[in-house]
């Protein structure tokens, strides 16, 4: 993956500018008809989720109160690892959308929701619902491509640091709700430079942020251990596990969405006076599917469908699926790749990124062409 | 003795009583980031005391138009006052819609239970919902009973009661719950298209038959719309009695032009609209959304199509439940037109259940 304008062959050349404020129309078109047919069912869907989710997560610490016989640790351990993957997912991620909040019911409302991760909802929803949302897999904008720790494409100048990146990575993976929660306190920037070290707000920020941590590290590593009486040591072990199992996973899913091969990023310049169409544009391009079946979907919290998503990003999650064959004949029809693959292939070919930018590029890189908006040639679509 | 026991027992209790919150502190925390509530909900929705809710227990079929739901009020619920109404929270198509209904059954049911009656309206989503699809079992969002249009116990014996349509509710929760003796010189006049759409006609029918009240039934249909002259003829004491109304607007109007004398109550279902605002773009702050709202859209109605989880109560400008921070802009009442302004700086508070854009218009929400 390199930047668009610095690609060889520009995917989105055979397209004027006509196509894409029609393509901008079309899926104008697909949101409406979701949105005007939006009701009972979408309701109990999610409703049911959240239900089995904490069914699930009761059972599963009910089981992990026994955690000292090897099937109950076995078996609660499991559970809680699914429940956790399923609350942040399937639920905490897109309740944070504002995806339910037009059935107006408090308890699932995008302004009240608070999730089971380290970073306060407040802070994760100003860094990905609208940095990230926005400014999709532009380079230097969008900081989900690489957390600003790694190199995530050939354009970024390669430094000796960037050698470990695979070990980052993988630190990061384990530890993903930490990282997400430093990630959006934009830690490194504004542990840079003492102006930005002593601002009230970021100080209030960290507050916000500890608090939480300390409430959720006292939730699973003492009161539950203690709870469990001569199971502690096992269920601290128990929820130790599903938290790294939920953060592997969620970091896996993550990765599948922005990193695999085919997905394009973007110079700051080519998103300046961008039309509804381009937005659209860049979503689809930018974005990458998993394929699989209906338990994968859920797991993902329906990420599965990235592209989707990331043009939709408060439809409802169960509605994804419903438009997919839409978007794909769409993709087709102007002549697009809807980049989508099996998770572990999508998930080698990011961590196969991840490896080779470590190095050094192999080839000079090509220069910089004008923004792709600018130079589009007027040719018909195929 | 008891001297020497009383800072000891105080003491006991206090620290009965730090122990308890210290309890509770624990189990939220081992329920967080969500609330013990929130898992309470799974297993038994109505013991919820921070979501107050209702089950469905019975439904019956009143008028070709109308049924009464029977309901069992969760855990925070407050016993009513004769007259008061309470608030349903129903899912339409998966959206939580709240409406008043009037209670109409007396407060001291030993089963503990509350009834409601629920008149179609035309084009009425809720009223609808429920008469199409209340079943037993169904759960609804519920909220305590409030209102003024109460007989006070031991108040004088002659009351008249003017009604119409579904109207009639409140006066029956009146009527059933008030011990006989007390208001025992009732005139109720209701009005009602035909003899078959009187609410609960079998019921009132009865209640004149066994000398309780006085009935005027006034069928429109045939009739034609009460009249406040035709009224001084229906009931010839009017002048020694204390009025309680509840209808349509236009009745409830007619009434308080010609009968300032007399102490007159009302109830009023809908909010009177007179004027309409000039619409505007109206930015909801905190939630960081923006619609364009038209002159006569209430603006908690623009905002709860916009997804806002906007605070409300009445829905017509009694209770103010509903009322906001107006950081910025012109807003008009849309009950007498009054426009409310606000520039940078302020915090004027307004009602948003009855007040529409005039302008561009900033909500702290």
């Amino acid at each position: 993956m390199t930047t668009l304008q610095r690609k060889a062959v520009n995917p989105v050349a055979h397209l004027t500018a006509e196509d894409i404020e029609s393509i901008g129309r079309e899926l104008d078109a697909i949101r409406d008809a979701v949105i005007s047919s939006r009701g009972e069912r979408d309701a109990a869907y999610i409703r049911r989720v959240i239900k089995v989710q904490r069914w699930l997560e009761l059972g599963s610490r009910g089981v992990l109160l026994f955690s000292i016989l090897p099937p109950a640790w076995l078996v609660g351990t499991a559970g809680l690892s699914v429940a956790k993957i399923l609350e942040n997912m399937e639920i905490g991620h897109n309740v944070m959308h504002g995806q339910w909040d037009w059935m107006r019911d408090p308890k699932i409302h995008s302004t009240t929701w608070e999730w089971d991760n380290a970073s306060p909802s407040e802070q994760w929803k100003h860094s990905h619902n609208e940095l990230h949302h926005t400014y999709t897999n532009v380079i230097g904008r969008d900081n989900d491509l690489g957390y600003g720790i790694m190199r995530v494409d050939e354009g970024q100048r390669w430094h000796p640091v960037h050698l470990g990146q695979p070990l980052w990575n993988f630190v990061n993976a384990c530890f993903f709700e930490y990282g997400i929660a430093a990630y959006d306190l934009e830690l490194g920037r504004n542990l840079s430079t003492k102006e930005r070290r002593s601002s009230p707000r970021f100080k209030a920020g960290v507050r916000q942020v500890l608090k939480k941590i300390g409430r959720q590290v006292a939730k699973d590593y003492v009161l539950h251990p203690l709870l469990s009486g001569p199971s502690f040591l096992h269920t601290i072990a128990a929820n130790a596990v599903a938290n790294l199992v939920r953060n592997l996973w969620t970091h896996s899913v993550i990765m599948c969405g922005h990193f695999p091969k085919g997905v394009e990023t973007f110079e700051r310049s080519s998103i300046e006076g961008e039309t509804r169409g381009d937005w659209y544009l860049r979503q689809m391009l930018g974005s990458a599917n998993i394929s699989g079946g209906r338990l994968m979907h859920i797991m993902t919290g329906n990420l599965s469908y990235q592209i989707e998503h990331h043009l939709f990003p408060d439809l409802p999650s169960n509605r994804y699926q419903e438009i997919a064959p839409k978007i794909q004949d769409l993709f087709q029809r102007y002549g697009l790749t809807y980049t989508s693959g099996p998770l572990p292939k999508q998930v080698g070919s990011a961590w196969a990124k991840v490896f080779r930018l470590a190095l050094p590029n192999r080839r000079p890189m090509p220069p910089l062409r004008p923004a792709a908006a600018q130079e589009r040639e007027p040719v018909g679509v195929g | 003795m008891i001297l020497s026991l009383r800072p000891h027992h105080a003491g006991r209790m206090a620290a009965a009583q730090a122990l308890r919150a210290g309890a509770w502190r624990v189990v939220e925390l081992l329920t967080t980031p969500l609330v013990p509530a929130d898992y309470l909900d799974v297993i038994a929705p109505l013991r919820n005391a921070e979501v107050l809710r209702a089950k469905v227990v019975a439904v019956h079929k009143e008028t070709a138009r109308a049924v009464t739901l029977t309901l069992r009020p969760g855990r925070g619920w407050r016993r009513h006052e004769p007259g008061q109404y309470l608030r349903l929270g129903v899912d339409v198509d998966g959206v939580r819609l709240w409406r008043a209904y009037s209670i109409t059954s007396a407060p001291d049911r030993p089963d503990g239970l509350v009834t409601v009656t629920v008149t179609a309206v035309g084009g009425g989503a809720v009223s609808g919902h429920l008469i199409a699809r209340a079943r037993p079992g169904m759960l609804l969002g519920l909220e305590r009973p409030t209102g003024d249009f109460t007989v006070p116990r031991g108040h004088g014996a002659k009351v008249l009661f003017v009604t119409a349509g579904s109207g009639l509710t409140p006066v029956m929760g009146i009527l059933r719950s008030h011990p006989p003796g007390d208001l025992s010189d009732v005139v109720l006049v209701h009005s009602a298209k035909s003899p078959e759409d009187v609410l609960f006609g079998d019921e009132l029918r009865a209640l004149a038959a066994g000398g309780r009240i006085t009935l005027v039934e006034r069928h429109t249909g045939t009739d034609g719309r009460l009249s406040p002259a035709d009224l001084a003829v229906l009931v010839p004491d009017l002048a020694e009695r204390d009025v309680w109304a509840c209808g349509p607007n236009a009745m409830l109007d007619d009434l308080m032009a010609h009968r300032p004398e007399q102490t007159l109550t009302v109830e009023r279902f809908r909010p009177v609209v007179i004027a309409a605002g000039d619409g505007g773009t109206v930015t909801f702050l905190r939630s960081g959304r923006t619609v364009e709202a038209t002159g006569g859209t209430p603006l908690l109605e623009a905002g709860e199509s916009a997804g806002v989880l906007m605070p409300s109560g009445c829905r017509m400008g009694i209770c103010f439940s509903c009322v906001l921070p107006l950081r910025e802009g012109a807003v008009r009442d849309l009950r007498d037109g009054r426009v409310t302004t606000a520039t940078e700086g302020d915090n004027v508070l307004i009602q948003t259940c009855i007040s529409a854009a005039a302008g561009a218009c900033r909500l702290d929400v």
